[in-house]
């Protein structure tokens, strides 16, 4: 049984009725233990208050507003001050350098592999890394563009290895071609990509040449007639760009085949047929010309002519007839 | 009639209001404890009348989620008297309920056992027009009541339509719909000192709420202390509240006479600090404890240590025999029970067909209550315990709490009054398009 004790001044001075049946009255009974002589009402303030913080739409904006308005004022006034915000700022950049700058994320040197030392030192000229540096500040895809734009690169894969190694896959362009242009030669891969400028032909005589304006353009063809040409490679000095238009094959002392512009291939499988049955390669011409697929002209040289002249007058003048 | 009742309807839409919130506080300003509690109405369901079930219905929609209860303070014989004492009383109880609850109360339902009520019958008869009687025709019986003179100062607290009858046909609880050429209707008024309400409702508003309804203690313990059977056949019930014992009277499920004595067990205190030279607070003690009001050879035997804390040896060790503390009682409970059964007298009681009677209250926990009642008022008496509701705690189920929890049944589940039903048109003055509208909505 809980007594409720009241100043002996007012008037009632018995609790709440102590009735045998509720014994268990502790529970809800609305005076909470005081200093005996206080009033347990509470005050008209108090009361307010309480009533307050039940609204349910008071106990949101106190449980999320005001928080949220706290946070939102705060980061207002920081940031209401340039200089604030500056050193703030210089802070974060250091932070993110202090993080950068880490031996972990170093990277010390560039492995290239698979590549020509020649092509190497371009590349590493061209890219200019100074290193060690943070692979944070590397431009990988920058890179590799810069590194595709060598003429002798095909394709390039970049790849920052544990251990701070900056890997570098160059997929070599392989050379096909020795083109003729111009002012220099050029070395082409096959599909006519310039490759090198090389000083004499003979430092790639194992390559095939062409010449002619355009002649680059059309390097897979030229391959073709290369490729179709292989019985008489050997006497085949190169392809030469007629016109933009056409190919003359020049074989050993400046003798010629005109190629046609419509497949050339034909013609030439045409011209090895005829060598292969009548020797035609062997005979001493000047000009096989297959422009005209239905008038294929063979030009002999002048001297040959006048022998041949000269021996039809022999032939004459012996005949008895 | 219109002005009579404005207040009433006031009072009827805020009691709209907080069925709509959902959340109502039961403040019973009793003159030795004040209740609150905090009911919590969920899912208004409609009541599927097919299945039988009766007028309790309204329980089990709400359950309660704050009790508290606080010694009251400033109250005599139910009434106000202090309002500052009351209004912090009332602070302490609903902050402790709010607190429980977790939830902000702002329409309170109040009860209260005093201010003189008096009860009238009323007669009021019409001539039927239409086919069937309408809700219309049912105020308009109901305004044709004649109201007595209550006196100046006085003001109707229930209005409550007891039976109709139509033509030859009597005691009808619900004639609408049904044929008939005249109807006429009993109806029981009770009224009030208007200075009590008065002050209950400026107290109410000083504790930022709003007044939801008010209702007789007796009436509403009446309700949750008496079974069915007995309200069907007619009971009376006897609240014995510590400043005054309240009386109602049921019959046909409906309240007929409500009155006070205006004795109660502060009373039986006050002259057992009086009659055994004790202070209050210990006179309370020794009447809780060991109170009764039928001695034996036992009582005799039984010493009561009085205690005391003068200082004076002679006075601090006295000691009491049990039968001395019941014959101090004795008289007193006597006293208020031939008080009630002069009320009861009064009112009719013995013509009823069932005289049932049911002491609850704090009071009625007196030892031998029972039998000595059953001798002054009938032979037919039982100790009453409020219904039980959801969510009531344990220490709150006893008889002190009935009219509390009758008032909860009364929230619930409110009695059509005299001002549930619309105002007739012919007595509306003014409001010519609200009357043209009324037409339209009868007559199409």
């Amino acid at each position: 049984m809980q007594s409720v004790d009241r100043p002996s001044g007012h008037a009632p001075t018995i609790g709440v009725r102590k009735d045998a049946a509720f014994v268990d009255r502790s529970i809800f009974v609305a005076e909470e233990k005081k200093k005996p002589g206080t009033d347990p009402a509470p005050s008209r303030t108090s009361y307010k208050l309480q009533r307050l913080l039940l609204t349910p739409f008071f106990h949101l904006i106190l449980r999320a507003g005001l928080p949220v308005f706290a946070v939102v004022a705060a980061m207002a006034w920081y940031v209401s001050d340039d200089a604030r915000v500056a050193t703030l700022d210089v802070k974060l950049s250091e932070m993110r350098a202090l993080i950068e700058n880490r031996p972990e994320f170093q990277v010390n040197l560039m492995r290239i592999e698979d590549v020509s030392a020649s092509l190497a030192d371009d590349i590493r000229e061209i890219t200019a890394i100074d290193f060690p540096v943070s692979s944070f500040d590397l431009d990988l895809r920058a890179l590799r563009g810069q590194i595709e734009q060598l003429d002798a690169v095909a394709g390039v894969d970049l790849v920052v290895r544990a251990g701070g190694i900056l890997d570098v896959a160059v997929v070599e362009r392989q050379p096909a071609i020795v083109w003729r242009g111009p002012r220099l030669l050029e070395l082409l891969d096959a599909q006519g990509h310039r490759v090198a400028a090389i000083e004499t032909r003979s430092q790639r005589s194992d390559l095939p040449l062409i010449v002619g304006e355009s002649a680059d353009q059309n390097v897979q063809e030229a391959l073709a007639i290369y490729a179709a040409a292989s019985p008489f490679l050997a006497r085949l000095r190169g392809l030469s760009r007629v016109g933009e238009r056409r190919w003359d094959m020049i074989l050993q002392d400046d003798r010629r085949i005109m190629l046609p512009e419509a497949d050339p291939i034909a013609a030439l499988e045409r011209v090895i047929a005829l060598d292969a049955g009548n020797d035609l390669l062997a005979r001493d011409f000047m000009v096989i010309d297959l422009r005209n697929r239905a008038r294929p002209v063979v030009r002999l040289r002048d001297e040959v002519v006048d022998a041949m002249h000269g021996l039809a007058d022999l032939n004459s003048k012996d005949d008895p007839l | 009639m219109n002005d009579l009742y404005r207040g009433q309807r006031a009072m009827r839409a805020q009691r709209l209001a907080a069925m709509q919130r959902g959340v109502v506080a039961i403040l019973d300003i009793g003159t030795s404890k004040l209740v609150c509690l905090v009911l919590r109405f969920d899912s208004i369901a409609p009541v599927n009348a097919s299945e039988g079930v009766g007028s309790m219905t309204g329980q089990s929609r709400f359950r309660v989620t704050g009790v508290a209860t606080t010694r009251s303070r400033g109250v005599r014989f139910g009434e106000i008297e202090a309002m500052e004492e009351t209004e912090r009383a009332i602070r302490t109880v609903l902050q402790a309920a709010q607190k429980m609850a977790n939830v902000r109360v702002d329409h309170a339902i109040v009860c209260f056992s005093g201010a003189r009520p008096r009860s009238y019958g009323l007669t009021g008869s019409i001539a039927l027009q239409g086919a069937g009687v309408a809700e219309q025709d049912i105020a308009s019986v109901l305004s044709a009541c004649a109201v007595p003179d209550y006196g100046a100062g006085r003001q109707p607290m229930h209005a409550l339509p007891v039976s109709f009858a139509l033509d030859h046909r009597l005691g009808l609880t619900d004639p609408r719909g049904q044929a008939g050429n005249r109807m006429s209707v009993d109806m029981h008024l009770l009224t009030v000192d208007s200075t009590a309400v008065e002050n209950l409702l400026r107290c109410i508003k000083r504790c930022d709420l709003e007044l939801a309804g008010i209702a007789n203690a007796a009436y509403v313990s009446g309700m949750a202390a008496l079974v069915e059977d007995e309200t069907e056949l007619g009971a009376a019930c006897i609240e014995m509240g510590g400043g005054s014992t309240g009386v109602s009277i049921f019959l046909k499920k409906n309240l007929i006479f409500a009155d006070t004595v205006r004795m109660g067990g502060d009373h039986v205190t006050s002259d057992i600090s009086q009659g055994l030279q004790v202070p209050l607070k210990t006179a309370e003690r020794i009447k809780n404890f060991y109170g009764g009001v039928v001695a034996t050879g036992m009582d005799d035997r039984e010493m009561v240590d009085l205690g005391g804390e003068t200082g004076d040896w002679e006075i601090d060790r006295r000691r009491v025999s049990r039968a001395e503390l019941i014959g101090v009682m004795r008289p007193r409970v006597e006293e208020i029970l031939e008080d009630v059964r002069a009320r009861l007298d009064a009112a009719g009681f013995e013509y009823l067909p069932g005289q049932r009677i049911v002491l609850t209250g704090g009071g009625s926990q007196i030892p031998g209550l029972a039998p000595m009642a059953s001798r002054i008022l009938g032979q037919q008496v039982r100790l009453g315990r409020p219904m039980r509701i959801q969510g009531l705690p344990q220490a709150a189920t006893g008889p002190a709490f009935s009219s509390a929890v009758g008032l909860c049944l009364y929230a619930a589940h409110p009695q059509d009054e005299c001002w549930d039903f619309e105002i007739p048109a012919e007595r509306q003055t003014g409001r010519s398009i609200r009357r043209a509208v009324r037409w339209f909505r009868e007559n199409w």
